[in-house]
C-alpha cells in the first residue's frame, strides 16, 4: 500500500479505503446525507460519492450520462489492455447497451432461479463440510475458517474449475479488489498469473469440453457466431470475481451480526421461518458491494459540476441506509417485512448471480446456527474488515457453544 | 384488482416470486412474469401488494 493523506473532510476528500470508512462507513454516509448530498474528491483521479437512494437510483438507470466500462474504482482508469466499450474487460457488468443485453442474456439462464436451486443439495454439504471440519473446537474463526469456503466451492464448480483451487481464487480477488491504490506497474504483473490460470482453464476445456458455465461460453453460438476470445474470458474473470467475496462478505456479515446481537439469533433459531426476511435485511442492513461508473461528459449532475472520466462511486449500501427511502433505515429489524433494498444493484446491471447469492446466503446461516445455537465474538482477538467496495469481515473469531 | 409486471422495468431481482409464489414465478432468465390472467381476489391481494412494496425496481402494478 501506498502511504496516503488520512480523510479530514468526507464531503471533499472522501476516499474509500481511509481506515475510518473502512472499520465503520455507516456513520460517514449518514453526515454526508444530511449535508452533501453527492460527495466529491479529487482521489483516483476525481470522483463523486451519492449517497441518498433516489441519486443512487437515478444514476444506476441512466446510461445515457454514465457507463460502465470502469466499474472498480483505482488509481488505473484505463489500463492500456483491457477491451475498450462497449464490452469492457468483463462483460456484462463492464459494458453498455446495446452490448451490455446480449452478453446478459447468455448468463442469465445459469443464474434463473431453477437452475440455482438446484444447487442446494451440495452448497448443504458443503457448509456441513467445513463445519465438520471444526468439530470438537470452542473457538473458531467463521470468516477465515467457514465463510470465505462457501462460495469459491460453489463458484469452481459452476465454472469447472479445480475445486482445490479456491486460495488462488481469494488472491484473485485480493489483487483485483483490494489493491487499487498500487501504482499500475506493479499492479500490472500482479495481474498476470490470473490471466496465465484462465489460459490453462480454457486450454483444458477446449480439450475436453463438459457440462459448466466455461464450455458454454466457448461453444455457445450468438447469431451464428462464437463468442470473440476476450468476452469468454471476461465473464469468466466477471463470475469469479464478482461471485467470491461479495457473497462471503454477506455471510460473514450476518454471521457477525449474529454472534453480536443475541436476541436476533435467538428468533431466528427458534423461528426458522424468519430466515427469508431475516436474508433480505441482512443483505438492506450490510450490502457488500459498492459499484463504480464513470461521467460520459462534462455535465452538471444533481447540483455538482462533473467532468468527462469522473469516478462515481454508487453507494448502493449507503441508499439501504437512507431514511428517506426505509422506515427506521438505521435499525436492524429482522422481521422487515417492506424492504425496497438496492443490494444487488438497481437497472439493468442487477447482479446477476442474486439468486445464487441468496441461496448461499441462507444455506451458509441455516447450517450454522443449526450446529451453534448460541455464540459470540471472541474478545480476545480483533474483527478485521475487507477494504475498498466489497465490505465485510474477513476474521471472525468466535467461541461457540 | 389485476397485478401485472412492466417487463421493461422488471430486471430480474426476484422478489416478487419468492413473496408470492402463488402469484409470479419466473422465465427462463429470471425475471417475474404474472401467473395466469393476475386477476386477485382478497385472498390474493394482500400478498400481491406486498410484493409490490419489496420490489426495488417498482415493475409491480396493481389496477384499481
Amino acid at each position: 500500500m501506498t502511504d496516503k493523506e488520512p480523510v479530514v473532510d468526507f464531503a471533499t476528500d472522501w476516499d474509500h479505503t481511509d481506515p475510518q470508512w473502512v472499520s465503520n462507513p455507516y456513520p460517514i454516509w449518514e453526515d454526508l446525507r444530511a449535508r452533501c448530498p453527492v460527495a466529491h474528491t479529487e482521489r483516483y483521479g476525481g470522483g463523486w460519492f451519492p449517497t441518498t437512494h433516489e441519486v443512487v437510483s437515478a444514476i444506476a438507470n441512466d446510461t445515457e450520462h454514465f457507463t460502465s466500462r470502469q466499474v472498480v474504482v483505482s488509481k488505473n482508469k484505463f489500463p492500456e489492455n483491457a477491451p475498450p466499450a462497449p464490452m469492457g474487460a468483463a462483460p456484462p457488468i463492464t459494458s453498455d447497451p446495446p452490448f451490455h443485453q446480449v452478453a446478459r442474456r447468455l448468463l442469465l439462464p445459469a443464474f434463473a432461479p431453477g437452475p440455482v436451486h438446484a444447487l442446494e443439495p451440495q452448497i448443504r454439504a458443503l457448509c456441513r463440510e467445513h463445519l465438520d471440519n471444526l468439530e470438537g473446537r470452542e473457538l473458531i474463526d467463521a470468516g477465515v475458517e467457514y465463510a470465505q469456503f462457501i462460495p469459491p466451492g460453489v463458484i469452481s464448480h459452476m465454472l469447472g474449475f479445480p475445486p482445490e483451487d479456491g486460495d488462488r481464487f481469494r488472491d484473485f480477488v485480493h489483487i483485483v479488489l483490494d489493491l487499487i491504490d498500487l501504482d499500475p506497474e506493479v499492479r500490472g504483473p500482479m495481474l498476470l498469473p490470473m490471466a496465465e490460470y484462465f489460459t490453462e482453464q480454457i486450454e483444458d476445456h477446449i480439450a475436453n469440453p463438459r457440462d459448466d458455465l466455461t464450455s458454454y461460453l466457448l461453444n455457445v453460438d450468438v447469431n451464428g457466431q462464437k463468442l470473440a476470445p476476450e468476452h469468454v474470458r471476461g465473464s469468466m474473470v466477471l463470475i469469479l470475481i464478482a461471485g467470491i467475496d461479495t457473497t462471503w462478505s454477506a455471510i460473514g456479515s450476518s454471521l457477525w451480526h449474529l454472534a453480536t446481537h443475541p436476541d436476533d439469533l435467538a428468533r431466528l433459531v427458534n423461528e426458522p421461518d424468519l430466515m427469508a426476511l431475516a436474508v433480505e435485511e441482512f443483505l438492506r442492513f450490510y450490502a457488500p458491494v459498492t459499484m463504480a461508473r464513470l461521467v460520459k461528459e462534462d455535465m452538471d449532475y444533481a447540483g455538482c459540476p462533473m467532468k468527462k472520466d469522473d469516478w462515481i462511486l454508487l453507494g448502493f449500501p449507503a441508499a439501504n441506509r437512507d431514511p428517506a427511502a426505509f422506515k427506521d433505515a438505521d435499525k436492524f429489524i429482522i422481521d422487515r417485512a417492506v424492504n425496497r433494498h438496492a443490494a444487488f444493484g438497481l437497472g439493468i446491471h442487477r447482479c446477476a448471480g442474486s439468486n445464487l447469492a441468496r441461496l448461499e446466503l441462507r444455506v451458509a446461516l441455516e447450517e450454522f446456527i443449526k450446529r451453534y445455537p448460541t455464540f459470540e465474538i471472541d474478545e480476545s482477538n480483533d474483527v478485521t474488515w475487507a477494504q475498498g467496495q466489497v465490505r465485510g469481515p474477513r476474521r471472525i473469531p468466535m467461541r461457540v457453544c | 384488482m389485476k397485478v401485472t409486471i412492466d417487463a421493461d422495468i422488471c430486471q430480474g431481482q426476484g422478489r416478487c416470486f419468492s413473496i408470492a409464489p402463488n402469484i409470479f414465478d419466473f422465465d427462463d432468465l429470471g425475471n417475474g412474469v404474472v401467473i395466469g390472467d393476475g386477476v386477485l381476489n382478497s385472498e390474493t391481494m394482500e400478498s400481491a401488494r406486498l410484493a409490490q412494496l419489496n420490489c426495488p425496481e417498482h415493475a409491480i402494478f396493481i389496477e384499481e
